[in-house]
Protein backbone atom coordinates (compact mmCIF):
# COMPACT_ATOMS: atom_id res chain seq x y z
CA UNK A 1 0.00 0.00 0.00
CA UNK A 2 2.59 2.50 1.12
CA UNK A 3 4.91 1.70 -1.76
CA UNK A 4 2.13 2.59 -4.20
CA UNK A 5 1.44 5.88 -2.47
CA UNK A 6 5.09 6.82 -2.21
CA UNK A 7 5.39 8.17 -5.80
CA UNK A 8 2.36 10.40 -5.14
CA UNK A 9 3.96 11.67 -1.96
CA UNK A 10 7.16 12.41 -3.89
CA UNK A 11 5.10 14.35 -6.42
CA UNK A 12 3.64 16.39 -3.56
CA UNK A 13 7.14 17.06 -2.24
CA UNK A 14 8.29 18.20 -5.71
CA UNK A 15 5.27 20.51 -5.88
CA UNK A 16 6.20 21.99 -2.52
CA UNK A 17 9.71 22.68 -3.83
CA UNK A 18 8.23 24.45 -6.86
CA UNK A 19 5.82 26.51 -4.73
CA UNK A 20 8.70 27.27 -2.40
CA UNK A 21 10.93 28.62 -5.15
CA UNK A 22 8.01 30.60 -6.56
CA UNK A 23 7.53 32.28 -3.19
CA UNK A 24 11.24 33.03 -3.08
CA UNK A 25 10.74 35.54 -5.88
CA UNK A 26 9.29 38.18 -3.53
CA UNK A 27 10.88 39.42 -0.31
CA UNK A 28 7.48 39.45 1.35
CA UNK A 29 6.83 35.75 0.74
CA UNK A 30 10.40 34.44 0.62
CA UNK A 31 10.53 33.13 4.20
CA UNK A 32 7.30 31.23 3.61
CA UNK A 33 8.75 29.80 0.40
CA UNK A 34 11.73 28.49 2.29
CA UNK A 35 9.47 26.86 4.89
CA UNK A 36 7.35 25.24 2.16
CA UNK A 37 10.43 23.74 0.56
CA UNK A 38 11.64 22.53 3.96
CA UNK A 39 8.26 20.93 4.57
CA UNK A 40 8.51 19.12 1.23
CA UNK A 41 11.92 17.82 2.20
CA UNK A 42 10.75 16.64 5.62
CA UNK A 43 7.84 14.81 4.04
CA UNK A 44 10.07 13.16 1.46
CA UNK A 45 12.54 11.95 4.10
CA UNK A 46 9.93 10.63 6.52
CA UNK A 47 8.00 8.80 3.81
CA UNK A 48 11.19 7.26 2.47
CA UNK A 49 12.07 6.02 5.94
CA UNK A 50 8.58 4.53 6.29
CA UNK A 51 8.93 2.90 2.89
CA UNK A 52 12.21 1.28 3.92
CA UNK A 53 10.23 -0.57 6.58
CA UNK A 54 11.97 -2.85 9.01
CA UNK A 55 15.62 -2.70 8.13
CA UNK A 56 18.75 -2.17 10.13
CA UNK A 57 18.73 1.58 10.71
CA UNK A 58 22.08 1.93 12.43
CA UNK A 59 24.05 3.30 9.47
CA UNK A 60 21.22 5.52 8.29
CA UNK A 61 20.53 6.94 11.71
CA UNK A 62 24.20 7.68 12.27
CA UNK A 63 24.32 9.61 9.00
CA UNK A 64 21.14 11.55 9.73
CA UNK A 65 22.19 12.56 13.24
CA UNK A 66 25.74 13.58 12.32
CA UNK A 67 24.62 15.50 9.22
CA UNK A 68 21.77 17.32 10.98
CA UNK A 69 23.92 18.37 13.93
CA UNK A 70 26.79 19.60 11.76
CA UNK A 71 24.41 21.43 9.42
CA UNK A 72 22.52 23.10 12.26
CA UNK A 73 25.68 24.25 14.02
CA UNK A 74 27.09 25.65 10.79
CA UNK A 75 23.85 27.50 9.98
CA UNK A 76 23.59 29.07 13.42
CA UNK A 77 27.23 30.07 13.83
CA UNK A 78 28.05 31.37 10.37
CA UNK A 79 28.53 35.13 9.98
CA UNK A 80 26.84 36.88 7.09
CA UNK A 81 30.21 37.98 5.73
CA UNK A 82 31.11 34.29 5.42
CA UNK A 83 28.05 33.28 3.39
CA UNK A 84 30.05 32.74 0.17
CA UNK A 85 32.33 30.25 1.93
CA UNK A 86 29.39 28.44 3.44
CA UNK A 87 27.47 28.15 0.19
CA UNK A 88 30.63 26.96 -1.57
CA UNK A 89 31.14 24.28 1.07
CA UNK A 90 27.49 23.18 0.94
CA UNK A 91 27.63 22.92 -2.85
CA UNK A 92 30.53 20.56 -2.31
CA UNK A 93 28.65 18.40 0.18
CA UNK A 94 25.75 18.11 -2.26
CA UNK A 95 28.12 16.94 -4.97
CA UNK A 96 29.84 14.53 -2.60
CA UNK A 97 26.53 12.98 -1.54
CA UNK A 98 25.62 12.26 -5.17
CA UNK A 99 29.05 10.80 -5.91
CA UNK A 100 28.81 8.62 -2.80
CA UNK A 101 25.40 7.31 -3.85
CA UNK A 102 26.99 6.19 -7.12
CA UNK A 103 29.93 4.64 -5.25
CA UNK A 104 27.61 2.82 -2.89
CA UNK A 105 25.57 1.42 -5.77
CA UNK A 106 28.72 0.30 -7.49
CA UNK A 107 30.16 -1.49 -4.49
CA UNK A 108 26.84 -3.18 -3.78
CA UNK A 109 26.68 -4.33 -7.41
CA UNK A 110 30.12 -5.91 -7.42
CA UNK A 111 29.95 -7.25 -3.86
CA UNK A 112 28.96 -10.79 -4.83
CA UNK A 113 31.55 -11.13 -7.58
CA UNK A 114 34.80 -11.15 -5.60
CA UNK A 115 37.38 -13.27 -7.40
CA UNK A 116 35.35 -13.55 -10.61
CA UNK A 117 34.36 -11.28 -13.48
CA UNK A 118 31.84 -8.45 -13.12
CA UNK A 119 29.47 -7.53 -15.91
CA UNK A 120 28.46 -4.13 -14.59
CA UNK A 121 25.34 -3.36 -16.58
CA UNK A 122 23.32 -6.37 -15.40
CA UNK A 123 24.92 -6.12 -11.95
CA UNK A 124 23.77 -2.51 -11.57
CA UNK A 125 20.36 -3.21 -13.04
CA UNK A 126 20.49 -1.75 -16.55
CA UNK A 127 22.45 0.31 -19.03
CA UNK A 128 20.90 3.61 -17.98
CA UNK A 129 21.87 3.05 -14.35
CA UNK A 130 25.37 2.16 -15.46
CA UNK A 131 25.83 5.30 -17.54
CA UNK A 132 24.27 7.62 -14.98
CA UNK A 133 26.21 6.17 -12.06
CA UNK A 134 29.44 6.96 -13.92
CA UNK A 135 28.12 10.48 -14.64
CA UNK A 136 26.89 10.94 -11.08
CA UNK A 137 30.32 9.96 -9.77
CA UNK A 138 32.07 12.26 -12.24
CA UNK A 139 29.90 15.37 -11.82
CA UNK A 140 29.56 14.88 -8.06
CA UNK A 141 33.30 14.51 -7.52
CA UNK A 142 34.15 17.53 -9.69
CA UNK A 143 31.60 19.56 -7.71
CA UNK A 144 33.02 18.34 -4.42
CA UNK A 145 36.70 19.06 -5.04
CA UNK A 146 35.99 22.25 -7.00
CA UNK A 147 33.84 23.55 -4.15
CA UNK A 148 36.48 22.72 -1.57
CA UNK A 149 39.04 24.72 -3.56
CA UNK A 150 36.56 27.61 -3.92
CA UNK A 151 35.90 27.43 -0.17
CA UNK A 152 39.60 27.57 0.67
CA UNK A 153 40.17 30.43 -1.75
CA UNK A 154 37.29 32.40 -0.28
CA UNK A 155 38.48 32.05 3.30
CA UNK A 156 42.05 32.79 2.27
CA UNK A 157 43.60 29.39 3.02
CA UNK A 158 44.96 29.15 -0.50
CA UNK A 159 45.60 31.65 -3.23
CA UNK A 160 45.16 31.17 -6.95
CA UNK A 161 48.17 30.23 -9.01
CA UNK A 162 49.13 31.68 -12.33
CA UNK A 163 50.19 28.57 -14.16
CA UNK A 164 49.92 28.63 -17.90
CA UNK A 165 46.26 28.38 -18.76
CA UNK A 166 46.68 26.78 -22.12
CA UNK A 167 48.63 23.79 -20.84
CA UNK A 168 46.13 23.11 -18.07
CA UNK A 169 43.18 23.42 -20.44
CA UNK A 170 44.65 20.80 -22.74
CA UNK A 171 45.51 18.47 -19.85
CA UNK A 172 42.00 18.84 -18.41
CA UNK A 173 40.46 18.11 -21.77
CA UNK A 174 42.54 14.96 -22.10
CA UNK A 175 41.56 13.97 -18.56
CA UNK A 176 37.83 14.34 -19.32
CA UNK A 177 38.16 12.19 -22.44
CA UNK A 178 40.13 9.52 -20.54
CA UNK A 179 37.62 9.44 -17.66
CA UNK A 180 34.59 9.19 -19.95
CA UNK A 181 36.38 6.58 -22.06
CA UNK A 182 37.22 4.54 -18.98
CA UNK A 183 33.62 4.81 -17.78
CA UNK A 184 32.39 3.59 -21.15
CA UNK A 185 34.90 0.73 -21.27
CA UNK A 186 33.85 -0.32 -17.77
CA UNK A 187 30.28 -0.78 -18.97
CA UNK A 188 30.67 -2.45 -22.35
CA UNK A 189 32.36 -5.67 -21.25
CA UNK A 190 32.86 -7.76 -18.12
CA UNK A 191 35.90 -6.80 -16.02
CA UNK A 192 37.77 -8.84 -13.42
CA UNK A 193 36.52 -7.85 -9.96
CA UNK A 194 39.71 -6.12 -8.85
CA UNK A 195 40.17 -4.19 -12.10
CA UNK A 196 36.58 -3.00 -12.08
CA UNK A 197 37.11 -1.62 -8.61
CA UNK A 198 40.39 0.04 -9.57
CA UNK A 199 38.81 1.57 -12.71
CA UNK A 200 35.98 3.07 -10.67
CA UNK A 201 38.42 4.52 -8.15
CA UNK A 202 40.50 5.97 -11.00
CA UNK A 203 37.38 7.76 -12.25
CA UNK A 204 36.81 9.06 -8.72
CA UNK A 205 40.36 10.34 -8.26
CA UNK A 206 40.55 11.75 -11.80
CA UNK A 207 37.29 13.66 -11.33
CA UNK A 208 38.48 15.07 -8.02
CA UNK A 209 41.67 16.23 -9.71
CA UNK A 210 39.66 17.79 -12.54
CA UNK A 211 37.63 19.85 -10.06
CA UNK A 212 40.79 21.08 -8.35
CA UNK A 213 42.72 22.07 -11.47
CA UNK A 214 39.74 23.83 -13.02
CA UNK A 215 38.88 25.90 -9.95
CA UNK A 216 42.38 26.61 -8.68
CA UNK A 217 43.39 29.17 -11.28
CA UNK A 218 40.11 31.10 -11.37
CA UNK A 219 40.59 34.57 -9.88
CA UNK A 220 38.81 36.25 -6.97
CA UNK A 221 36.71 38.54 -9.14
CA UNK A 222 35.30 35.51 -10.95
CA UNK A 223 34.20 33.83 -7.71
CA UNK A 224 30.51 34.77 -8.09
CA UNK A 225 30.50 32.91 -11.41
CA UNK A 226 32.30 29.89 -10.00
CA UNK A 227 30.00 29.57 -6.98
CA UNK A 228 26.93 29.83 -9.20
CA UNK A 229 28.30 27.22 -11.57
CA UNK A 230 29.18 24.81 -8.76
CA UNK A 231 25.67 25.37 -7.36
CA UNK A 232 24.30 24.32 -10.73
CA UNK A 233 26.58 21.28 -10.89
CA UNK A 234 25.48 20.12 -7.44
CA UNK A 235 21.94 20.09 -8.82
CA UNK A 236 22.96 18.20 -11.96
CA UNK A 237 24.77 15.65 -9.78
CA UNK A 238 21.59 15.17 -7.71
CA UNK A 239 19.59 14.66 -10.92
CA UNK A 240 22.12 12.06 -12.10
CA UNK A 241 21.86 10.31 -8.73
CA UNK A 242 18.09 10.38 -9.36
CA UNK A 243 18.61 8.40 -12.56
CA UNK A 244 20.77 5.92 -10.66
CA UNK A 245 18.22 5.26 -7.92
CA UNK A 246 15.37 5.74 -10.43
CA UNK A 247 13.62 8.38 -8.40
CA UNK A 248 11.85 11.19 -10.25
CA UNK A 249 11.79 13.47 -7.19
CA UNK A 250 15.59 13.58 -7.28
CA UNK A 251 15.53 14.27 -11.02
CA UNK A 252 13.02 17.13 -10.66
CA UNK A 253 14.75 18.75 -7.67
CA UNK A 254 18.19 18.34 -9.19
CA UNK A 255 17.06 19.93 -12.45
CA UNK A 256 15.49 22.89 -10.61
CA UNK A 257 18.75 23.53 -8.76
CA UNK A 258 20.76 22.99 -11.93
CA UNK A 259 18.65 25.57 -13.77
CA UNK A 260 18.84 27.99 -10.84
CA UNK A 261 22.62 27.87 -10.70
CA UNK A 262 22.86 28.20 -14.46
CA UNK A 263 20.72 31.35 -14.52
CA UNK A 264 22.80 32.94 -11.76
CA UNK A 265 25.96 31.97 -13.66
CA UNK A 266 24.58 33.71 -16.72
CA UNK A 267 23.62 36.86 -14.79
CA UNK A 268 27.07 37.04 -13.16
CA UNK A 269 28.85 36.59 -16.49
CA UNK A 270 26.77 39.31 -18.09
CA UNK A 271 27.50 41.69 -15.22
CA UNK A 272 31.21 41.20 -15.91
CA UNK A 273 30.90 41.25 -19.68
CA UNK A 274 32.61 37.88 -19.82
CA UNK A 275 31.51 34.58 -21.25
CA UNK A 276 31.54 31.44 -19.14
CA UNK A 277 34.29 30.11 -21.42
CA UNK A 278 36.45 33.12 -20.68
CA UNK A 279 35.96 32.71 -16.93
CA UNK A 280 36.89 29.05 -17.03
CA UNK A 281 39.62 29.06 -19.64
CA UNK A 282 41.25 32.48 -19.74
CA UNK A 283 43.08 34.77 -17.35
CA UNK A 284 41.44 38.09 -16.69
CA UNK A 285 43.14 41.00 -18.46
CA UNK A 286 46.54 39.61 -17.79
CA UNK A 287 47.89 43.13 -17.42
CA UNK A 288 50.25 44.17 -14.67
CA UNK A 289 49.04 45.29 -11.30
CA UNK A 290 52.36 46.11 -9.73
CA UNK A 291 53.30 49.47 -11.21
CA UNK A 292 51.90 52.75 -9.95
CA UNK A 293 49.61 53.18 -12.97
CA UNK A 294 50.33 56.89 -13.36
CA UNK A 295 47.80 58.58 -11.10
CA UNK A 296 48.44 62.34 -11.31
CA UNK A 297 45.48 64.13 -9.78
CA UNK A 298 44.66 62.17 -6.63
CA UNK A 299 43.26 64.30 -3.82
CA UNK A 300 43.52 62.83 -0.37
CA UNK A 301 41.17 63.86 2.34
CA UNK A 302 40.11 62.84 5.83
CA UNK A 303 36.94 61.55 7.43
CA UNK A 304 36.59 64.92 9.12
CA UNK A 305 36.56 66.85 5.84
CA UNK A 306 34.13 64.44 4.25
CA UNK A 307 31.83 64.87 7.24
CA UNK A 308 31.88 68.62 6.59
CA UNK A 309 30.78 67.91 3.03
CA UNK A 310 27.78 66.11 4.44
CA UNK A 311 26.63 69.30 6.01
CA UNK A 312 25.06 70.61 2.82
CA UNK A 313 24.09 67.70 0.64
CA UNK A 314 20.58 66.45 0.00
CA UNK A 315 21.32 63.01 -1.47
CA UNK A 316 23.93 60.37 -0.63
CA UNK A 317 24.47 57.03 -2.36
CA UNK A 318 26.63 54.34 -0.75
CA UNK A 319 28.38 51.90 -3.09
CA UNK A 320 29.41 48.79 -1.13
CA UNK A 321 31.93 46.26 -2.41
CA UNK A 322 33.86 43.28 -1.13
CA UNK A 323 36.01 45.61 1.00
CA UNK A 324 32.93 46.40 3.08
CA UNK A 325 32.49 42.71 3.85
CA UNK A 326 36.17 42.25 4.70
CA UNK A 327 36.08 45.24 7.06
CA UNK A 328 32.74 44.06 8.55
CA UNK A 329 31.62 47.65 8.10
CA UNK A 330 27.93 47.05 7.33
CA UNK A 331 26.69 48.10 10.79
CA UNK A 332 28.80 51.27 10.85
CA UNK A 333 27.53 52.14 7.37
CA UNK A 334 23.99 51.85 8.63
CA UNK A 335 24.84 54.01 11.65
CA UNK A 336 26.17 56.76 9.39
CA UNK A 337 23.16 56.43 7.11
CA UNK A 338 20.82 56.82 10.09
CA UNK A 339 22.55 60.06 11.10
CA UNK A 340 22.31 61.38 7.54
CA UNK A 341 18.64 60.48 7.28
CA UNK A 342 17.99 62.23 10.57
CA UNK A 343 19.37 65.33 8.88
CA UNK A 344 16.80 64.97 6.10
CA UNK A 345 19.26 63.58 3.55
CA UNK A 346 18.02 61.02 1.02
CA UNK A 347 20.13 57.84 1.43
CA UNK A 348 20.35 54.94 -1.02
CA UNK A 349 22.67 52.02 -1.68
CA UNK A 350 23.76 51.13 -5.21
CA UNK A 351 24.28 47.39 -5.67
CA UNK A 352 26.32 46.07 -8.57
CA UNK A 353 25.40 42.46 -9.47
CA UNK A 354 28.94 41.18 -8.88
CA UNK A 355 29.75 43.27 -5.81
CA UNK A 356 31.09 40.83 -3.24
CA UNK A 357 31.88 37.17 -3.71
CA UNK A 358 28.50 35.68 -4.57
CA UNK A 359 25.22 36.81 -6.12
CA UNK A 360 23.31 39.03 -3.69
CA UNK A 361 26.13 39.08 -1.11
CA UNK A 362 25.82 42.83 -0.40
CA UNK A 363 22.05 42.65 0.02
CA UNK A 364 22.36 40.05 2.75
CA UNK A 365 25.11 41.97 4.55
CA UNK A 366 23.11 45.19 4.57
CA UNK A 367 19.94 43.36 5.56
CA UNK A 368 21.87 42.05 8.56
CA UNK A 369 22.58 45.69 9.49
CA UNK A 370 18.83 46.41 9.30
CA UNK A 371 19.00 48.44 6.11
CA UNK A 372 15.47 48.36 4.62
CA UNK A 373 15.65 46.47 1.33
CA UNK A 374 13.80 49.23 -0.54
CA UNK A 375 16.90 51.39 -0.14
CA UNK A 376 19.08 48.88 -2.01
CA UNK A 377 18.86 49.87 -5.66
CA UNK A 378 19.98 47.75 -8.60
CA UNK A 379 22.49 49.06 -11.10
CA UNK A 380 20.11 49.74 -13.98
CA UNK A 381 17.68 51.59 -11.76
CA UNK A 382 20.19 53.82 -10.02
CA UNK A 383 22.52 54.68 -12.90
CA UNK A 384 20.32 57.48 -14.30
CA UNK A 385 20.17 59.03 -10.80
CA UNK A 386 23.90 59.58 -10.31
CA UNK A 387 23.82 62.82 -12.36
CA UNK A 388 21.62 64.38 -9.69
CA UNK A 389 23.35 62.81 -6.68
CA UNK A 390 25.31 65.15 -4.44
CA UNK A 391 27.59 62.66 -2.77
CA UNK A 392 28.63 59.10 -3.53
CA UNK A 393 30.59 57.10 -0.96
CA UNK A 394 32.39 54.10 -2.43
CA UNK A 395 33.16 51.52 0.26
CA UNK A 396 35.64 48.86 -0.77
CA UNK A 397 34.49 48.63 -4.39
CA UNK A 398 36.82 49.24 -7.30
CA UNK A 399 36.40 47.58 -10.68
CA UNK A 400 32.60 47.97 -10.63
CA UNK A 401 32.98 51.78 -10.58
CA UNK A 402 35.87 52.01 -13.07
CA UNK A 403 34.84 54.44 -15.84
CA UNK A 404 37.37 52.79 -18.19
CA UNK A 405 34.64 50.18 -18.75
CA UNK A 406 32.62 52.81 -20.62
CA UNK A 407 35.22 55.19 -22.04
CA UNK A 408 38.42 53.27 -22.75
CA UNK A 409 38.07 50.70 -25.56
CA UNK A 410 41.61 49.44 -24.89
CA UNK A 411 40.80 48.50 -21.29
CA UNK A 412 40.38 44.79 -20.53
CA UNK A 413 37.13 45.57 -18.73
CA UNK A 414 35.74 47.71 -21.55
CA UNK A 415 32.07 46.90 -22.07
CA UNK A 416 31.44 45.69 -18.52
CA UNK A 417 28.38 47.43 -17.06
CA UNK A 418 29.41 49.69 -14.17
CA UNK A 419 27.84 52.02 -11.64
CA UNK A 420 28.30 55.50 -13.13
CA UNK A 421 29.40 57.09 -9.87
CA UNK A 422 31.74 59.48 -11.73
CA UNK A 423 28.65 61.41 -12.86
CA UNK A 424 27.79 62.43 -9.29
CA UNK A 425 28.77 65.85 -7.99
CA UNK A 426 31.30 64.48 -5.50
CA UNK A 427 32.66 60.95 -5.15
CA UNK A 428 34.39 59.88 -1.96
CA UNK A 429 36.35 56.65 -2.28
CA UNK A 430 37.20 54.88 0.97
CA UNK A 431 40.03 52.49 0.23
CA UNK A 432 43.16 51.13 1.88
CA UNK A 433 45.49 52.27 -0.92
CA UNK A 434 45.60 53.04 -4.62
CA UNK A 435 46.27 49.38 -5.43
CA UNK A 436 44.19 47.95 -8.27
CA UNK A 437 41.16 45.69 -7.82
CA UNK A 438 40.91 42.12 -9.03
CA UNK A 439 41.03 43.10 -12.67
CA UNK A 440 44.56 44.34 -11.95
CA UNK A 441 44.06 47.63 -13.77
CA UNK A 442 44.23 51.29 -12.80
CA UNK A 443 41.02 53.11 -11.94
CA UNK A 444 41.14 56.69 -13.17
CA UNK A 445 38.04 57.49 -11.22
CA UNK A 446 40.54 58.23 -8.42
CA UNK A 447 42.07 60.93 -10.67
CA UNK A 448 38.87 62.78 -11.45
CA UNK A 449 38.38 66.36 -10.32
CA UNK A 450 35.23 65.44 -8.41
CA UNK A 451 36.85 62.48 -6.62
CA UNK A 452 38.23 62.48 -3.10
CA UNK A 453 40.20 59.60 -1.63
CA UNK A 454 40.05 58.68 2.03
CA UNK A 455 42.64 56.02 2.78
CA UNK A 456 42.03 53.50 5.53
CA UNK A 457 39.97 50.57 6.72
CA UNK A 458 36.32 51.11 5.75
CA UNK A 459 34.99 50.49 9.25
CA UNK A 460 37.49 52.81 10.92
CA UNK A 461 36.92 55.62 8.42
CA UNK A 462 33.16 55.28 8.78
CA UNK A 463 33.39 55.36 12.58
CA UNK A 464 35.34 58.60 12.33
CA UNK A 465 32.71 60.02 9.99
CA UNK A 466 29.98 59.01 12.43
CA UNK A 467 31.76 60.86 15.24
CA UNK A 468 32.21 63.96 13.07
CA UNK A 469 28.67 64.01 11.71
CA UNK A 470 27.33 63.78 15.25
CA UNK A 471 29.16 67.02 16.00
CA UNK A 472 27.59 68.88 13.08
CA UNK A 473 25.01 71.31 14.28
CA UNK B 1 5.56 2.57 -23.96
CA UNK B 2 8.41 4.77 -22.79
CA UNK B 3 11.22 3.22 -20.81
CA UNK B 4 11.86 4.58 -17.29
CA UNK B 5 15.06 6.16 -18.63
CA UNK B 6 13.10 8.05 -21.30
CA UNK B 7 10.49 9.22 -18.80
CA UNK B 8 13.34 10.34 -16.57
CA UNK B 9 14.86 12.27 -19.45
CA UNK B 10 11.51 13.95 -20.20
CA UNK B 11 11.14 14.92 -16.54
CA UNK B 12 14.75 16.16 -16.44
CA UNK B 13 14.40 18.45 -19.45
CA UNK B 14 10.95 19.77 -18.53
CA UNK B 15 12.03 20.49 -14.96
CA UNK B 16 15.00 22.47 -16.26
CA UNK B 17 12.64 24.63 -18.34
CA UNK B 18 10.40 25.07 -15.30
CA UNK B 19 13.42 26.02 -13.22
CA UNK B 20 14.42 28.67 -15.75
CA UNK B 21 10.93 30.17 -15.68
CA UNK B 22 10.75 30.18 -11.89
CA UNK B 23 14.20 31.52 -11.15
CA UNK B 24 14.21 34.30 -13.76
CA UNK B 25 11.60 36.01 -11.57
CA UNK B 26 13.79 36.08 -8.47
CA UNK B 27 15.16 39.62 -7.89
CA UNK B 28 18.90 40.18 -7.25
CA UNK B 29 18.17 41.09 -3.62
CA UNK B 30 17.21 37.48 -3.00
CA UNK B 31 19.98 35.78 -4.97
CA UNK B 32 21.97 34.67 -1.92
CA UNK B 33 18.94 33.16 -0.12
CA UNK B 34 17.92 31.58 -3.44
CA UNK B 35 21.30 29.94 -3.68
CA UNK B 36 21.36 28.62 -0.15
CA UNK B 37 17.74 27.49 -0.53
CA UNK B 38 18.61 25.71 -3.78
CA UNK B 39 21.50 24.15 -1.91
CA UNK B 40 19.12 22.75 0.64
CA UNK B 41 16.87 21.39 -2.10
CA UNK B 42 19.81 19.67 -3.78
CA UNK B 43 20.15 17.80 -0.48
CA UNK B 44 17.24 15.72 -1.83
CA UNK B 45 19.99 13.24 -2.73
CA UNK B 46 19.38 12.09 0.84
CA UNK B 47 16.34 10.18 -0.41
CA UNK B 48 18.57 8.20 -2.76
CA UNK B 49 21.24 7.83 -0.10
CA UNK B 50 18.75 6.36 2.40
CA UNK B 51 18.35 3.33 0.14
CA UNK B 52 22.11 2.81 0.10
CA UNK B 53 22.59 1.72 3.71
CA UNK B 54 19.86 -0.79 4.41
CA UNK B 55 21.74 -3.46 6.30
CA UNK B 56 23.76 -3.39 9.48
CA UNK B 57 26.89 -4.91 7.98
CA UNK B 58 30.12 -2.99 7.82
CA UNK B 59 30.86 -2.96 4.12
CA UNK B 60 31.86 -0.27 1.65
CA UNK B 61 28.35 0.11 0.19
CA UNK B 62 26.90 0.86 3.64
CA UNK B 63 29.74 3.15 4.66
CA UNK B 64 29.47 5.21 1.47
CA UNK B 65 25.69 5.27 1.89
CA UNK B 66 25.87 6.51 5.47
CA UNK B 67 28.42 9.20 4.59
CA UNK B 68 26.17 10.25 1.67
CA UNK B 69 23.24 10.55 4.09
CA UNK B 70 25.37 12.70 6.42
CA UNK B 71 26.59 15.03 3.66
CA UNK B 72 23.10 15.42 2.23
CA UNK B 73 21.64 16.10 5.67
CA UNK B 74 24.23 18.83 6.26
CA UNK B 75 22.90 20.42 3.08
CA UNK B 76 19.27 19.99 4.03
CA UNK B 77 19.40 21.14 7.64
CA UNK B 78 22.14 23.75 7.22
CA UNK B 79 20.70 25.07 3.96
CA UNK B 80 17.12 25.59 5.14
CA UNK B 81 18.19 27.01 8.52
CA UNK B 82 20.66 29.52 7.15
CA UNK B 83 18.20 30.61 4.44
CA UNK B 84 15.59 31.16 7.10
CA UNK B 85 18.09 33.13 9.18
CA UNK B 86 18.92 35.36 6.24
CA UNK B 87 15.34 35.94 5.19
CA UNK B 88 14.33 36.96 8.70
CA UNK B 89 16.82 39.84 8.34
CA UNK B 90 15.14 41.33 5.28
CA UNK B 91 12.97 44.12 6.58
CA UNK B 92 10.91 46.91 5.13
CA UNK B 93 11.36 50.49 6.13
CA UNK B 94 9.67 51.19 9.43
Amino acid sequence: MLSQLLPLAYLAAASLFIFGIRNLSKVRTAARGNRLAALGMLAAIILTLLDLGTIDYRWILGGIVVGSVVGAIAAIRIQMTQMPEMVALFNGFGGAASALVALSFFFRAIAGHAGGDVDLIPALGGASIGVTSVLSLLVGSVTFSGSLVAFMKLNGTIRGNHLSFQAINILNLILIVVLLGLGGALLVKPWPYLWAMIAFLVILVGSLKLGVTTTLRIGGADMPVVISLLNSLSGVAAAMAGFVVQNYLLIISGSLVGASGLILTQIMCKAMNRTLGEVLFKNFGGSTGDKDDGYSNVKESSAEEVAMLMEDVSSVVFVPGYGLAVAQAQHTTRELANLLEARGIDVKYAIHPVAGRMPGHMNVLLAEADVPYEQLVEMDQINPDFKTTDLVIVLGANDVVNPAATNDPSSPIYGMPILNVHEARTVVIVKRSLSPGFAGIANHLFDNDNSIMVFGDAKKVLQEMVTEVKQLS
Amino acid sequence: MLSPLMIGLYVFVLAIFLGFELITKVPPTLHTPLMSGANAISGITVVGALYCAQTGETNLANIFGAVAVAFAMINVVGGFLVTNRMLSMFKRKK
